[in-house]
């Protein structure tokens, strides 16, 4: 049986916010010079945002454990994806 | 209403409306069969006319444009149309229901609105050819950056790709939730048939890996369109990226061609061996690892293009771990017919002809996946050799096998057996002499692609020519074979004509609309035969 959801408007209200906050940053953080760091932190923002949607407006948080499975998976395949690919570009052209 | 066949029911819409706008799976099953054999057998065409081609150095019957737009069409119309969505589209569709103890898939509608995307997609191909620039001379593989400065049909090739993806996806997701959903009662997860196991694998790729390839294709356009320099060198793009994310789609798809057909293989043996399968759980297990590391050896297909030795030597082993789940079914196959009670009927014979000639597609994949020796083959006919081998003797032969072995319970009719026979042995004879000669030549220098040749390489591509020839009488016998049973007046009234031990054995013969009057309590194994008559 589908199960009732019980996150009330003002959590929404408050993810919403948080989500605009993290925009705001990821804009901000985007006029400074982090080197090496600027994917990082970029990534690690954007990580943020995606488990606050999953979470709350996707109602992941209260769904049963099959559907939480199902994303760990496909985001570790996705991750796996990314640093084969990584593997390529970082050593593609080695530093002299 | 259940006591009426699939066939002859009548419902809301009758006659051809009937069948376009029914929800039941297996109408959808078989109208994606009635599709497939055409763009298949204009594939296979496309084939013949190359192979004709070929058969003299310089120019046969074709110049290098036409050549160029054949190989392409005859990649596109092959991959995207008959080999990717072949078994799990119209078998998996027709079958996994039933075989699961289910009325229907779990969106029937979702279904029907698949098929339309694969219908749309396909004459979208088809227009391709008609306007715009002219037929597309790319290769399957819409590789950049000629893709992007070709003046033929490219961008709306690619779109048309793009919409069978979604057909290819939305499948996936209904074979998915079917296989969580709708198992009967008592069929716990490993008392599913293998072929379910084999769909459910699949089913995950086209879900999680399809996307990918949207995305490329969608890139693709807009860098023809708007010059924005993803993949295009000149504008500061890595034509690179855009083999790695076709071939993270690409290879995958390999495996969505490949898994279902393994899980036909595993209801087959057992069949005609009156066996219980030998190693079920491994081969479930091995169908989700080869899904799984599937995922990760795209790289394969770039070994000579100036990735970095790092991922080349990480993509070359993991490469070589896939050939461990593939080998584990392979054993699990021949350790169930070993003291069976063989009975060589049509069905398994194409499976032992698929054995055989997987195992040399498969042992070939070791050679290329090996650095130093693909350096030396790549892009010549062995890669050809190899690929056909695999997927045509792999997937192809067990779409031959699944139409023998369903054809009476799908239509409640029945093919000559006899003649079944001789189609197989002259397909398979015709196969070998038309692509074993393809890995000498390709061992020799011979490059892939090329209309023309030097002459040294003349009597090795006479030979293949020749064989094309066979095999496609062979291809002949069969197909003619079918749709003379087909169009047969008389019909079986045998609900179990192999003896088979899985549920869609136990439905009527062709099966009811709701497929069970009661839905079936499921107590053993699925190919327990102590039990079951």
């Amino acid at each position: 049986m589908e199960k009732t959801h019980s996150i009330n408007y003002g959590t929404y209200v408050l993810v919403w916010l948080g989500l605009v906050a993290l925009t705001t940053l990821t804009v901000a953080i985007a006029g400074l010079n982090l080197y090496s760091l600027t994917i990082i932190v970029a990534m690690a923002i954007a990580t943020t945002k995606s488990l606050l949607v999953a979470n709350y407006f996707m109602h992941v948080k209260s769904d049963s454990r099959v559907f939480k499975v199902f994303i760990v998976v496909c985001i570790v395949i996705f991750l796996t994806m990314i640093i084969l690919t990584f593997f390529d570009l970082i050593f593609r052209y080695p530093a002299k | 209403m259940n006591e009426v066949s699939y066939l002859k029911y009548e419902g809301k819409h009758n006659g051809l409306a009937g069948w376009l706008l029914s929800t039941d799976h297996k109408r959808i099953g078989v109208m994606y069969l009635a599709a497939m054999i055409v763009f298949f057998l204009t594939a296979v065409v496309f084939g013949l006319l190359m192979k004709f081609e070929m058969l003299t150095p310089g120019r046969t019957i074709m110049g290098p444009q036409t050549y160029n737009t054949l190989f392409t069409l005859h990649g596109v119309m092959m991959i995207f149309l008959f080999i990717i969505p072949g078994l799990p589209a119209i078998f998996g569709n027709f079958f996994l229901p039933i075989m699961l103890g289910a009325k229907d898939v779990a969106f029937p509608r979702i279904n029907l609105l698949s098929w339309y995307f694969y219908i749309i997609g396909a004459l979208m191909i088809l227009a391709s050819l008609l306007f715009g620039g002219g037929p597309i001379d790319t290769g399957w593989t819409f590789y950049v950056p000629y893709s992007l400065r070709t003046g033929t049909n490219v961008t709306f090739a690619v779109f048309a790709a793009f919409v069978l993806g979604f057909s290819s996806i939305l499948t996936g997701l209904n074979f998915i939730t079917t296989i969580h959903r709708m198992r009967a009662p008592g069929m716990n997860w490993f008392r599913m048939p293998l072929f379910a196991w084999g769909l459910y694998a699949t089913a995950w790729i086209q879900l999680l890996a399809t996307p990918i390839l949207g995305i490329t294709l969608l890139l693709i356009m807009l860098e023809r369109i708007f010059g924005i320099g993803i993949f295009d060198p000149a504008l500061g793009g890595d034509p690179l990226l855009y083999q790695h994310m076709f071939w993270i789609y690409s290879h995958p798809a390999v495996y969505i061609m490949i898994l279902p057909a393994m899980g036909l293989v595993s209801e087959i043996i057992p069949t005609f061996s009156k066996k219980n399968i030998f190693g079920y759980g491994p081969i479930a297990m091995s169908s989700l690892a080869i899904a799984f590391v599937g995922y990760l050896v795209w790289g394969h297909h770039m070994f000579s293009t100036g990735i970095s030795d790092t991922s080349r030597a990480i993509f070359s082993l993991l490469t070589f771990l896939v050939a461990i789940p593939s080998g584990v079914k392979v054993f699990n196959w021949v350790a169930t017919l070993y003291k069976g009670s063989i009975d060589l009927r049509p069905p398994l014979l194409f499976v032992l002809i698929f054995i055989i000639l997987f195992s040399i597609g498969g042992l070939t994949g070791l050679v290329l996946g090996s650095l130093n020796t693909d350096i030396h083959l790549t892009d010549t006919y062995f890669v050809v050799a190899h690929f056909h081998y695999v997927m045509f003797g792999g997937m192809g032969t067990l779409f031959f096998a699944a139409l023998h072995y369903w054809f009476p319970k799908m239509f409640g009719k029945m093919y000559n057996e006899k003649i079944a026979a001789i189609g197989a042995w002259t397909f398979a004879i015709g196969f070998n002499v038309l692509y074993f000669p393809m890995f000498i030549l390709g061992y020799l220098g011979m490059p892939r692609r090329y209309y023309d040749y030097l002459p040294e390489f003349r009597n090795l591509h006479v030979i293949s020519t020749i064989g094309s020839w066979i095999m496609v009488t062979g291809i002949f016998i069969i197909v003619i074979n079918l749709l003379k049973g087909f169009l047969k007046k008389e019909m079986i009234t045998d609900i179990n004509p192999w003896g088979g031990t899985t549920l869609e054995w136990t439905v009527p013969t062709p099966p009811p609309v709701e497929n069970f009057d009661k839905i079936p309590v499921i107590t053993r194994g699925p190919y327990e035969r102590d039990e079951h008559k």
